[in-house]
């Protein structure tokens, strides 16, 4: 089935799902219907591992009886689920509660115009092929160094998908897209130490790649350059986010102006709209409609027109990511963040990695991040962490088994720099981060 | 045949229009020379969930998901797909797909015939219809009104109400078909409260293989409730958690998610069988204190990591990981068993039809030691006393991991003082637990809320422990 064929077939299952909606007594109902299927080929050691065929469906369908609301999903798409599944929503929805704040999202902000953002570029490549692109990048990895000993392999994964969004205002959308990506896992390991470390690249279009050996090169590299760690006293002392741990930052920004968090008073950014969050110079946006983007959408997740816009600017927070639902819990209109922020990006201040490490100095560069350790509510801030131990604006030795400890409060609002090294993966555009001081927990 | 396997048969092969003469043509596809192993999965999954908020039952959700993963393994590759119908030409596409691992050949069809039945460690019952919906939401609204009671600096209560009714049935190449029936409920509070213009929150929940009358019997959603308040105003009051390396004490049950992290996910067969885990190649060695014992035990009933028999049909066990500080042995699927000349340990798992089984955790534990927790914590002049945790993570292969601490408090003397700030704990695992100086007589389990995540999956899982005191552990607090 063409592309177009599966879109307007998709399309007639949400009209039929929104109909039978109606037929049940409900007053209004939206519904989105997605289908996707991808290949998935690991190659470790040279030889194929696994070749996964993903083939996956799903539908979700919200219905309201005056200001009662019910859910339900399924994946199965035969008629025989489907109709159990609408039923399933309205028998929910006689059991929750009149909420004022639900409903569809206002009619006057759906999406006019629905421009083609050119996400859907297929590939089309059999699992012998994608074999071979990923034993090329493993082979790149493995031949850097003989202390590469070991390897997770390297996988390419190519999707492609439709999906059509629809509500009872009559607006009905969707599109297909298409996902490639391609990573790579190896070991690095000398006497008895194993470090491992991975890199990748994902795009919407084969050609925008990295190429193979570029990301089996880089995934040995990072993974060589963290033999022989070493602890690090406990100190406090300044810290640089390498760019591709930095999204992070901005990922905990977001969850603490996320209209959920404001309506239910738990987050550190509470009441703060139109006050400086961050210094002068920072500026801080998110790009939906970027034609290619990764994360692009023309409209959101309730059929909100999505727009660029200015989240942060003159380090001044703009306001919250707002969807319908907790727009009228504050008495606030849907930003068309339904589903979440879109093409992130932050302005660089100008200073290359280079120019940021002898800015630092003598501190910490911090290339690894794990566990949780963010409170939201607060704003404390405590993570493990690995990288490089830096002075003289050189970096010196990688260390490990790290905690780095501070308060996003106070980390935004003393951010002295972010570079201008924003080759990364991912949607969100952004450079190192430099902060003057923070709490390094070692030994 | 057990009654969850004939309510197994019935749902995924009956009610489709499935007979055995078709599962032996989707075998025999699947099947051919160069293929070692091969299996079948059907799932059949409803879900439903309630969600209560600012007083008010604000979400429900029900969901469905089923369909049927093939397999075929030949030496260590794999080929695999999924279809989300059980009809049988898309089961005869996916096994066409699924085989393409392997070169073309030929096989006979085995004779087909019911696997191992271990006793059932839950009831079959559909857990989505053990109360009525009136009941379900009652449950929902006094546990809001328990926490907003418990003190009026509660501004905020969230509680949620998830029940699963989860079908399985699996044929392997051998012609043995398994079922089992997975009944599993979740509920949680959490609140937010404020005093003084500042703000923190706490949370608490738990979960069985059970009805959900689970929340009902003991006052457990009362409980929660009780709990999230009592956490959410400790940390009102908590300081600034110091940094560096100290001794600490970890309360018994929760906190043994350190147990997970540090050794647990580096015991998984795949990553020894691969050589990448930190654990690899050492048993017999000694990888912790001799104070440590510690199992990994699918056969508690009806408890949220148990399970009557794995995604694979092989029962669930109790597995000794580590002995008295002895590393004795892996957790496995059949894939890695098979692949390094050892038994299949039932804990082959995925998160649904749609992923691969792997090696994984069940219930994960260490035994109790001889101490009284009064006497451990007595011990220790200056440290930290960890009484709850967010969640954890760990790189199996250099060993690091680290876990969250979301209430703790200062050992001053011996004496448990100031709440401090949730902090990161850092650790190398198999260094770890050779600092594990004493163990208490107190073992606990979880309440069963953990979820474990490995390579994209998630899947139900238990830990716990004794009281614990580890000589050395890097604290990641703000106080240096």
């Amino acid at each position: 089935m063409s592309e177009t064929e599966q879109i307007s077939q998709l399309a007639r299952i949400v009209e039929d799902l929104l109909h039978e909606a109606r037929h049940l007594g409900a007053d209004a109902a939206e519904a989105g219907v997605s289908t996707q299927t991808g290949l998935s080929v690991t190659v470790r050691l040279g030889e194929t591992e696994t070749i996964e065929h993903t083939s996956d469906n799903g539908l979700g369908i919200t219905v309201y009886f005056g200001q009662r609301k019910g859910s339900a999903s399924t994946t199965d798409l035969r008629d025989a689920a489907v109709r159990e599944t609408v039923a399933a929503a309205c028998r929910i929805a006689r059991h929750t509660s009149e909420d004022p704040a639900a409903g569809l999202a206002d009619a006057a902000l759906m999406a006019r115009d629905v421009p083609d953002l050119d996400l859907f570029h297929p590939w089309e490549l059999d699992a012998d092929t994608a074999a071979e692109i990923a034993r090329g990048c493993e082979d790149a990895a493995r031949s850097v160094d003989p202390r590469i000993s070991n390897s997770e392999g390297a996988t390419l994964y190519t999707q492609r998908s439709s999906f059509i969004y629809g509500n009872t205002h009559g607006f009905v959308d969707g599109y297909p897209t298409t996902r490639h990506s391609l990573s790579c896992a190896v070991i690095a390991q000398e006497g008895e130490e194993m470090q491992r470390d991975y890199w990748y690249d994902s795009s919407r279009v084969p050609a925008g790649l990295s190429s193979p050996e570029v990301i089996g090169r880089t995934a040995a590299e990072r993974a060589l350059a963290r033999l022989h760690g070493r602890k690090l006293g406990t100190r406090e002392c300044p810290v640089l986010f390498r760019a591709d741990v930095a999204p992070s930052l901005l990922r905990s920004l977001f969850g603490a102006i996320r209209g959920q968090a404001v309506y239910r008073k738990s987050t550190f950014l509470l009441d703060r709209v139109g006050e400086k969050i961050f210094p002068e110079w920072v500026a801080i946006s998110e790009d939906p409609r970027k034609p290619r983007g990764q994360a692009s959408a023309p409209f959101d997740n309730e059929g909100v027109a999505t727009g660029y816009r200015e989240i942060v600017s003159h380090g001044t927070l703009q306001g919250y990511l707002l969807d319908s639902y907790a727009a009228r819990k504050l008495g606030l209109t849907s930003t068309g963040n339904a589903g979440g922020v879109r093409n992130a990006a932050i302005e660089s201040s100008g200073q290359s990695f280079d120019m940021l490490l002898r800015d630092m100095g003598r501190g910490v560069l911090i290339t690894e991040l794990m566990g949780q350790g963010t409170n939201l509510v607060t704003g404390d801030y405590s993570r493990g962490a690995a990288g490089f131990w830096v002075e003289n604006g050189e970096i010196q030795y990688p260390i490990e088994e790290i905690t780095v400890a501070g308060n996003l409060n106070e980390m935004f609002s003393g951010l002295v720099a972010v570079g201008n090294d924003d080759d990364i993966p991912g949607s969100t555009r952004t450079g190192s981060w430099l902060f003057e001081r923070m709490t390094i927990g070692g030994d | 045949m057990t009654q969850s396997t004939a309510i197994a048969r019935a749902t995924l092969l009956d009610a489709p229009g499935l007979s055995e003469t078709h599962l032996a043509r989707v075998m025999d596809r699947l099947l051919s020379r160069q293929v070692d192993a091969a299996d079948i999965y059907f799932q059949y999954s409803r879900l439903e969930s309630w969600v209560l908020e600012d007083g008010i039952i604000r979400d429900g959700s029900h969901g469905i998901e089923q369909g049927a993963g093939i397999r075929a393994i030949s030496g260590d590759k794999t080929g695999f797909a999924y279809t989300d119908s059980l009809a049988l030409p898309k089961l005869l596409d996916a096994a066409g797909a699924a085989r393409a691992i392997a070169q073309a050949g030929q096989h006979g069809a085995q004779a087909i015939a019911d696997g191992d039945t271990p006793t059932a460690l839950y009831a079959p019952v559909n857990p989505l219809e053990s109360l009525s919906e009136a009941e379900k939401l009652d449950l929902l609204r006094r546990a809001d009104a328990e926490a907003r009671a418990a003190d009026p600096r509660v501004r905020q209560v969230i509680a949620s109400l998830v029940a699963a009714h989860d079908i399985i049935l699996v044929m392997d190449n051998s012609g043995q078909i398994s079922g089992d029936v997975r009944p599993l409920v979740r509920m949680n509070v959490q609140v937010i409260v404020e005093h003084d213009g500042k703000r923190e929150q706490g949370s608490a929940g738990g979960g069985a293989r059970q009805g959900l009358d689970f929340f009902i019997s003991e006052e457990r959603a009362l409980g929660y409730a009780r709990e999230a308040v009592r956490q959410a105003l400790v940390n009102l009051d908590a300081v600034a958690a110091p940094a560096g390396m100290l001794p600490v004490v970890l309360a018994p049950g929760w906190p043994g998610v350190l147990l997970h992290e540090a050794v647990g996910h580096g015991l998984e067969g795949d990553f020894n069988r691969k050589g990448t885990s930190a654990f690899a190649g050492r048993i017999g060695e000694q990888v912790a204190s001799s104070l440590c014992t510690v199992v990994d035990d699918g056969t508690l009933p009806d408890r949220r990591g148990s399970l009557t028999i794995d995604d694979e049909g092989t029962a669930s066990q109790y597995n000794v990981l580590i002995e008295n500080g002895l590393l004795k042995g892996y957790m496995q699927d059949k894939m890695n068993a098979r692949l390094m000349g050892v038994a299949a340990t039932g804990n082959g798992r995925r998160e649904s039809y749609a992923h691969l089984p792997m090696p994984r955790m069940t219930n994960t534990y260490m035994l109790p030691g001889q101490h009284k927790p009064d006497e451990i914590i007595a011990s220790v002049k200056n440290g930290l006393y960890a009484v709850n945790f967010g969640g954890g993570q760990v790189d199996i292969t250099s060993g690091k991991f680290v876990f969250s601490a979301n209430e703790a408090y200062l050992i001053e003397d011996g004496k448990v003082t100031r709440p401090v700030k949730g902090a990161t704990l850092i650790g190398n695992g198999p260094d770890v637990m050779t600092q594990v100086s004493m163990v208490g007589d107190d073992l606990e389990l979880d309440s069963g809320v953990g979820t474990c995540g490995k390579e994209g999956q998630s899947v139900p899982v238990g830990v716990g422990q004794p009281t614990l005191k580890i000589d050395q552990l890097t604290v990641g607090g703000t106080a240096a």
